[in-house]
């Protein structure tokens, strides 16, 4: 009865100036799919990684039993060849190398002399890759792959070492329904084949559908786990111990006053960079001073494609159409051009694209600013000081002081420092890609308290964003868009979940 | 993990360093507060002076004698004023090979100017600026608008202006210069204002040096205070200051009682004055630390990228011309093989005073320090008679563990995330 495959108790996990992990405990049962849910922030993947042995055994307190025995790991090769696998949100594939390659890499099987069987290997691939219902030539470079494959072929790795406990952080997070569909099926194959998996997931309807118990952790502790077989448990209900609140106050209530057209943006058409196809195709849409206006898509319908052509022509080649702030048409053909006409475009990709994290917060609020701050080119930076410091007291960064470097910060508060960055430059019209994305429940709605500020005071906000709720609860209007065309304009208070998605899903049918 | 506090604000309180304080207010944990904060650009500092008290100590009080610094000076001002370009360079997260060739180059022109045509020494020096310029400006060309690794593009221009230089010396040595341009690296402004067996002018120069630097702290306090914005209590500020004033005072001294002011100190000087500034105070500074911190956020911050990075070879080019007239005017000719190795040089001073490997990071004043290390250990070593190959082993390890300090100070502060 008591057949359990992991054991960890009381683990803690400090770092300097930080309880990361405070007495956490998990129990997971041999052959059960495990669900681990939390904010960002909750402690999830440093549980995992002192399960891995990234955190060797010595800079945690507590105990981890697997199978039976007390484990010590002194790295990730340590709990490898127990049986541990874990795979990673960023998938740790080689390119170049083929799958056959990437799946024993570092496990090599060496025949006589030292030299690999190469011909043996790839068999032993491809019946690995047939297990995992993927349908590839083992001899494929990785990189021609889409993700949701990839993911496979970093599982059918897993495999390869006689895996007993697969740890699965996000693995949806960046694939499309079927993809996720399939991805969760595999999980159930697997666990019938005796493999006990965890699966760290904010998809809640995932869980609901796949685990059989779920542990929720909230700052760092262990909340409880709940058994989802007896199909009590709604999502709400892991929600209220994810948040340790409902609901109700996730979207702060805000009164919708349009005014004037600020950002008008016609036949809007972009190519891929390299490829020869149309990533935005003919589109039109508007935005209204005091307005909120949502662009939902699935990945890949162009989304970040469209706001970043119109920023400036950031992304594509042969861009044609035409953009009108207030009414008056105008360049945008750099980044410069579409500042100085009172667009921001705060991107979704905060640490590739939005940030320096090696700077401090002041500098990174005065980036896009700085013509305000100079004079004959000369930085004003006690002005600058002054300009960051009420940015942070404004929007709430909680961080020592504007010299703190932007890299220590929390995913939320960068994303405050992001959009200080963007409103000194005074816009109109804001354009945010994912403003939630990788942020907590309590920075997400101080961020939607933001939002409504600034439509408050008059400006326009297009929102980006993969989660529907979120489009639903901040915006007036939705746009919906699919492979590069949109095909819908929907008013919040006519729209749901599902008439959303199927104005998403419109031309990819009409196309199959 | 949702809140992220910096490793040491869990030793003290945390807004201690950060709440403004009145001016004047004086604290006792003022001092090390001050030194903390500033630790990771003090540490060169700090190397600095242990590796000049290391050298006097070992070489009897010789490395600090009047005649040997003003030496000291004069042999290591040309990849000083490298430094200072290459500092920039790495910042933005490039690199320049080609600095040497660029010296032997711009040096031969003015070269063949000066000593085959005769012409005046300031149209020799003019032209090599010129030069100098068009040589950043094709660097720039293809690192910016052609988008080819500074590696590559500098690779290839070090092989090629190299093979210039050949071109325009016609494989030989020029010599000598007219003595007016000789005096660019080698001539002293001396008795100006007369002198009892040291020279006043220089000492005068001196105290307006320091008188200066007192002013310029003074009123950027004062603008900070304005601000309302927290300023180191006035006795730290005024132990600075003196620090600072005996330091400049001693080695002007120095100076005085040897040959007088080195006009390439006063070259020296305007550079590191001007370059500290720009890197520091203009939207062009920012812009450069801004590219190599990170490009992408750069570009999309509205940063012309292209136009930046085009501007800081163009500037390269026109330092290494500056060292190129230095470098010559101390040898006095122009030398087909003149500048070899002296990019290394150049980027060994940037990276042993702190500059990133992978850009973003490092200060014109840094790079004058570790080009201020590496020159005080050669000569130092020089003068207790180490040999050439030891020296050169001792300067490999100094750059090597430099840079692996930076990379373990990086790991620590990584490690509290």
């Amino acid at each position: 009865m008591d057949d359990n495959i992991l054991e960890m108790r009381s683990i803690t996990k400090t770092f300097p100036g930080v309880k990361a992990l405070e007495d956490v405990s998990l129990t997971v049962r041999r052959g059960e799919v495990h669900a681990i849910c939390g904010e960002n922030g909750a402690g999830k993947s440093t549980l995992m990684k002192v399960l891995s042995g990234v955190y060797p055994a010595g800079s945690y307190d507590g105990e981890i039993v697997f199978d039976g025995d007390v484990c010590r790991f002194s790295g990730i090769r340590d709990s490898e060849h127990v049986g541990i696998a874990i795979i990673h949100q960023e998938l740790a594939l080689v390119p170049y190398l083929s799958i056959a390659e990437n799946i024993f890499l570092g496990n090599e099987r060496r025949g006589r002399g030292g030299l690999i069987n190469w011909n043996k290997v790839n068999a032993e691939a491809g019946e690995l890759l047939d297990s995992v219902g993927l349908d590839e030539n083992p001899l494929i470079p990785v990189g021609q792959l889409g993700v949701g494959k990839q993911q496979l072929v970093e599982i059918a790795k897993a495999l390869s070492k006689d895996v007993k406990l697969l740890i699965l952080d996000e693995p949806t997070a960046a694939l499309n329904d079927t993809d996720s569909a399939h991805l969760l099926g595999l999980l159930r194959t697997l666990q019938e084949r005796g493999i006990t998996s965890i699966i760290i997931s904010h998809k809640l309807n995932e869980i609901t559908a796949i685990a059989d118990n779920v542990t929720i952790i909230r700052d760092g502790q262990t909340v409880e786990t709940l058994s989802l077989h007896a199909g009590e448990v709604t999502q709400d209900r892991i929600i209220r111990g994810m948040v340790g609140r409902d609901l109700e106050s996730y979207y702060p209530e805000r009164e919708s006053h349009p005014g004037a057209e600020v950002l008008r943006v016609e036949d809007w058409t972009v190519k891929h960079p390299t490829q020869d196809r149309l990533v935005v195709d003919h589109a039109n849409l508007s935005v209204r001073a005091g307005e909120v206006v949502g662009i939902a898509g699935l990945m890949g319908a162009g989304r970040t494609e469209l706001a970043m052509s119109i920023f400036g022509r950031s992304y594509g080649r042969d861009i044609s159409g035409r953009v009108f702030m207030h009414g008056k048409e105008v360049r945008t053909r750099t980044v410069t051009e579409a500042i100085d006409n009172g667009i921001a475009y705060a991107t979704e990709d905060r640490k590739k694209y939005g940030l320096n994290l090696i700077e401090d917060i002041r500098r990174n609020i005065s980036a896009a600013g700085l013509g305000k701050l100079s004079r004959r080119g000369w930085v004003n930076s006690n002005e600058e000081t002054k300009v960051a410091e009420s940015s942070r007291k404004s929007m709430n960064i909680k961080a020592p002081s504007v010299s703190s470097i932007v890299g220590k910060l929390s995913g939320g508060n960068q994303q405050k420092v992001v959009l200080s960055k963007w409103l000194y430059t005074d816009p109109d019209v804001l354009i945010l890609d994912e403003p939630t994305r990788g942020i907590d429940v309590g920075a997400k709605y101080e961020i939607y308290t933001i939002i409504n500020d600034l439509v408050a005071a008059g400006k326009a906000v297009v929102v980006i964003s993969s989660e529907l709720p979120e489009l639903l609860g901040t915006c007036d209007r939705v746009y919906t868009l699919s492979a590069g065309r949109i095909t819908g304009e929907v008013p919040v208070r006519e729209a749901t979940q599902e008439s959303l998605m199927a104005l998403m899903t419109k031309e990819r049918e009409l196309a199959a | 993990m949702t809140r992220t506090v910096p490793p040491e604000a869990g030793q003290t309180p945390p807004n201690a360093e950060f709440t403004p304080k009145p001016a004047g207010q004086s604290g006792s944990g003022n001092m090390r507060e001050f030194l903390r904060s500033n630790l990771r650009q003090s540490g060169i500092y700090i190397a600095f002076i242990a590796i000049v008290a290391l050298f006097t100590f070992l070489t009897d009080g010789t490395l600090l004698s009047a005649g040997n610094v003003t030496n000291l000076v004069l042999q290591y001002s040309y990849i000083l004023v490298l430094a200072i370009g290459m500092v920039i360079v790495i910042i933005a997260g490039h690199i320049d090979l080609s600095v040497g060739s660029v010296v032997a180059l711009t040096g031969a022109v003015s070269a063949v100017l000066v000593i085959d045509r005769g012409l005046p020494w300031w149209a020799g020096v003019l032209a090599a600026i010129a030069v100098g310029l068009l040589v950043g400006a094709w660097h720039g060309f293809w690192v910016a608008y052609v988008g080819i690794p500074a590696f590559i593009v500098t690779l290839a221009g070090m092989l090629l202006f190299r093979g210039l230089t050949l071109q325009v010396l016609d494989n030989v040595s020029l010599s000598p210069f007219p003595a007016e341009y000789r005096d660019v690296a080698s001539g002293f402004l001396n008795g100006l204002l007369g002198g009892y067996g040291y020279d006043t002018f220089t000492l005068v120069i001196g105290a307006v040096a320091v008188a200066g630097y007192a002013v310029s702290g003074w009123r950027s306090r004062a603008a900070r205070t304005r601000y309302g914005q927290p300023v180191e209590s006035l006795a730290l500020f005024i132990v600075k200051v003196l620090a600072v004033g005996a330091v400049v005072m001693a080695f002007a001294w120095q100076l005085a009682n040897a040959r007088g002011l080195p006009i390439v100190l006063i070259i020296l000087g305007v550079l590191a004055i001007a370059y500290g500034l720009i890197t520091k105070n203009t939207v062009f500074g920012r812009q450069v630390y801004a590219i190599g911190g990170n490009l992408s956020a750069a570009t999309l911050s509205g940063v012309k990228v292209k136009a930046v990075n085009f501007w800081i070879f163009v500037n390269m080019g026109f330092l290494s011309a500056v060292a190129g007239v230095i470098y010559s005017s101390r040898s006095n000719g122009a030398q087909p093989a003149a500048g070899e190795m002296f990019e290394l040089d150049a980027i060994a001073a940037a990276f042993i005073g702190g500059a990133a490997v992978t850009g973003g990071v490092g200060t014109v004043v840094g790079a004058m320090v570790g080009g201020l290390i590496m020159a005080v250990m050669s000569n130092g070593m020089s003068l207790l008679g180490v040999d050439q190959s030891i020296q050169s082993v001792v300067k490999g390890l100094v750059l090597l563990l430099a840079v692996a300090f930076d990379v373990y100070n990086k790991r620590r502060a990584g490690a509290s995330r």
